[in-house]
């Protein structure tokens, strides 16, 4: 469940150890912009450490590393590797050859540290024109990739239009993504809402990235990480809903019905996959206790 | 008749201030006070000595105390607050005998019953008359409340009022009204404006302190008394002032109107009675320039006494009203005892102000703090000061987890149904030193240097001096 990516700098100490304790699903250290050339050595050694000795407190770790363009992605690498991150966020990915680049990489690099291939994930960053026409070789080019991730703010300028609240000019390419990802049988993940400010907007924006199909949202502020996390929350009854499905198909099952039904629809395929889907995150919201 | 005299010096001698008699002030005009220093020295010029002072707080702005003490006219001293600078300084052991330390509502109590006597009680006021009729709520130094003077006033053999905005007689809308007072004396300024309120108290943005926020208000909602009628009491401190930003959120959605909120108050409190989820504000001491112009103008926003705010004295007072308040921490022990008045060298710096008052008498107790605190964990085995006791707290909130007293296992059953991070203190204690280590144990095997009173009067802990 990734409801929330929160981006935090990786050059900020005290964002760094307390980063697990502001709500959201994941956290997303980043030594891509949010780090001036200057500091990247730095940046990398704070967050190694933190990887090191704040693991295990119940939240996904992101490491956004450097295109493979810069100098840099090959050294954010070797650094955070060993550490064991959950998903390496490879930026500016604009084919599924690049994303083949990064797997390899990790993948020696985990032979080196002695942990087991394959424990780190790839969640390739997707923000250039190329990239949203690539976003299905690129959602498909290793088997280390849990999902894509739009990024709006390089792809309108890479696109040559201005980034608006309503997000009409990247609409094209969410929908592409989402499409793209579910055809992989990965998730997809939004771009974040850039106006701290903006509550309202936050919201709006959201529910469009809810509605067209992705599973998740980045943000770049802790304030954004409750209302994100509520929009992309089964409702407590679609909670119930789904604990009703099931309790459905165990009473069908025992009476030894071939076609159950629910407040008189019949549950079919898809109804199940809902359901299941929405007590999954049930279980990881709530640990699975009653509601 | 007119109560006027000419200087300080002339009031000192009205009043027949002598060696060895007790004096108070107190603290409304916070750091930007001038009258304390400038009675001090008056009285240190006129030769006299061996005084007590009983101030309500004392601030960094009252540092030249520290020479008075060092040349003995100054011997004693008695306080609600005291600062890092004069705290750093008593914890060195520049006093002989021990200051007493008491909380808002037990110096009043104390006063009040005679247990704390005093002999001239020194009142800046903003704005008064020439008979000594006075109020916080007007003048260039203005600073809202009075509620901490009452009881110097009621209670002192001799009272001096000192203003720096006379006005004619009769002041209308006064607080302290001239039957109380001896002699008024009119100077330049009483303090500094700038210094005695902030323009704006804001809200936190740090993200930590927005948790721990977030958190205390999924508590205070979970808790039951989030209801028509609630009543509420937090600081102005920026991200206890975010817990009232939820709880508006959350009155808003439910459409809860609530009676009273109380403390220190800022604008912010003043906003949430205007927007009605407060019926009344009770004012013992404003924080920003909007609580002086709302007590001011709005008949809803009530000034109190500290004795009707938290003296234990008192056939009642309003803490004993109060549903929530949000406090702060330096240190939290297993058992919940909080310390407010040294840091975690055991240097002082604070002091209870309201804390074991409201902690007392509010049906719930919140302690929000950051469970690392520049390195070092915040829950200790036990506190360098008890300064409230653990049985007086329910709920302990950091960002890694909310801690509940085992006395309140009904509250504690609720938060953990409404799926909030509930952790045993002593758990909650592991992680900190997970994160920042096992802090070296800090050992004040002085003297002792200061004694805390309980609200009642008891003695509930020492400080000693720092070697």
């Amino acid at each position: 469940m990734r409801r929330t990516m929160l981006f935090l700098p990786g050059n900020t100490p005290n964002m760094l150890i307390n980063g697990d304790t502001l709500g959201a699903d994941s956290i997303i250290y980043d030594l891509e912009d949010a780090v001036s050339p200057d500091e990247k050595d730095a940046a990398r050694i704070l967050v190694r450490n933190t990887l090191k000795y704040m693991r295990g407190k119940g939240c996904e770790i992101i490491i956004r590393i450097n295109p493979i363009e810069s100098d840099y992605w090959q050294a954010d690498l070797e650094e955070v590797i060993p550490c064991k991150p959950d998903l390496i966020m490879p930026t500016k990915v604009g084919s599924g050859q690049d994303v083949q680049i990064v797997a390899e990489a990790i993948t020696a690099l985990e032979k080196r540290a002695g942990i087991p291939e394959g424990s780190v994930g790839i969640l390739p960053l997707i923000e250039t024109a190329l990239g949203v026409e690539k976003a299905f070789d690129i959602a498909s080019a290793s088997p280390r990739v849990a999902g894509i991730f739009l990024g709006g703010e390089d792809l309108t300028a890479d696109l040559h239009c201005k980034r608006t609240r309503e997000g009409q000019e990247i609409f094209y390419s969410r929908c592409r993504l989402v499409c793209a990802a579910r055809a992989c049988g990965v998730e997809a993940y939004d771009t974040p809402f850039t106006d701290v400010e903006d509550m309202l907007g936050l919201e709006k924006d959201t529910q469009l990235a809810k509605s067209l199909g992705f599973s998740g949202k980045a943000v770049i502020s802790p304030r954004h990480v409750e209302t994100v996390n509520a929009l992309f929350s089964p409702t407590m009854e679609e909670i119930e809903y789904a604990h009703d499905v099931m309790d459905a198909i165990e009473e069908g099952r025992r009476q030894g019905k071939g076609v159950i039904s629910l407040r008189g629809k019949m549950i079919d395929a898809p109804i199940v996959k809902r359901a299941t889907q929405v007590l999954e995150m049930e279980r990881q919201m709530f640990g699975g206790e009653d509601v | 008749m007119s109560k006027l005299v000419g200087s300080v010096r002339e009031a000192v001698q009205a009043v027949g201030l002598t060696d060895g008699m007790t004096i108070s002030f107190h603290h409304h005009l916070r750091n930007g006070d001038y009258v304390l220093n400038m009675v001090l020295a008056e009285i240190a010029g006129m030769g006299l000595k061996d005084l007590n002072v009983n101030a309500s707080s004392i601030f960094d702005v009252h540092e030249p105390i520290i020479e008075h003490i060092k040349k003995k006219v100054v011997t004693g001293l008695e306080v609600n607050y005291m600062g890092g600078k004069v705290g750093r300084a008593i914890s060195e052991g520049i006093l002989e005998k021990p200051v007493i330390f008491r909380s808002h509502g037990g110096r009043a109590g104390d006063m009040d019953r005679g247990a704390a006597k005093v002999d001239v009680a020194f009142i800046a006021a903003p704005c008064a008359d020439d008979m000594g009729n006075m109020s916080g709520k007007y003048g260039p130094s203005a600073c809202g409340s009075l509620g901490y003077a009452f009881s110097d006033a009621m209670c002192a053999k001799k009272v001096v009022v000192i203003t720096d905005h006379l006005v004619p007689y009769p002041l209308l809308d006064c607080s302290i009204p001239e039957g109380y007072v001896d002699v008024v004396v009119q100077v330049d300024k009483i303090g500094d404006a700038s210094r005695i309120v902030s323009g704006t108290t804001k809200i936190t943005r740090d993200p930590v302190g927005l948790r721990i926020a977030y958190l205390a208000s999924q508590v205070v909602k979970h808790s039951g008394y989030l209801k028509d009628g609630f009543s509420f009491q937090t600081g102005a401190g920026g991200a206890s002032l975010a817990v009232a930003k939820y709880v508006e959120e959350m009155m808003e959605k439910e459409g809860i109107k609530g009676s009273f909120c109380m403390g220190g108050i800022t604008g912010y409190l003043v906003s949430m009675m205007e927007k009605g989820y407060f019926e009344t504000i009770l004012d013992v001491q404003c924080f920003d320039l909007a609580a002086i112009a709302s007590i001011r103008d709005n008949k809803n926003h009530q000034e109190i006494s500290a004795t009707r705010y938290a003296s234990p004295a008192a056939k009642s007072c309003a803490v004993d009203s109060l549903d929530v308040v949000i406090l702060g921490a330096t240190q939290v022990d297993t058992d919940f005892n909080v310390n407010v008045h040294t840091d975690s060298n055991g240097y002082i710096m604070g002091g209870s102000g309201g804390h074991c008052d409201t902690a007392k008498g509010a049906k719930l107790a919140i302690v929000v703090a950051p469970l690392i605190r520049a390195r070092l964990p915040l829950i200790v085995d036990q506190v360098l000061c008890k300064s409230t006791p653990g049985e007086t707290i329910d709920v302990i909130v950091t960002q890694r987890g909310i801690a509940v007293n085992p006395k309140n296992q009904k509250l504690k059953e609720a938060l953990i149904a409404a799926h909030l991070p509930v952790k045993d203190i002593r758990e909650l204690k592991r992680m900190a030193e997970e994160i920042a280590g096992v802090p070296k144990a800090v050992t004040c095997t002085g003297r002792v240097v200061a004694n805390v009173l309980y609200r009642d009067g008891t003695l509930m802990d020492t400080i000693r001096k720092k070697a």
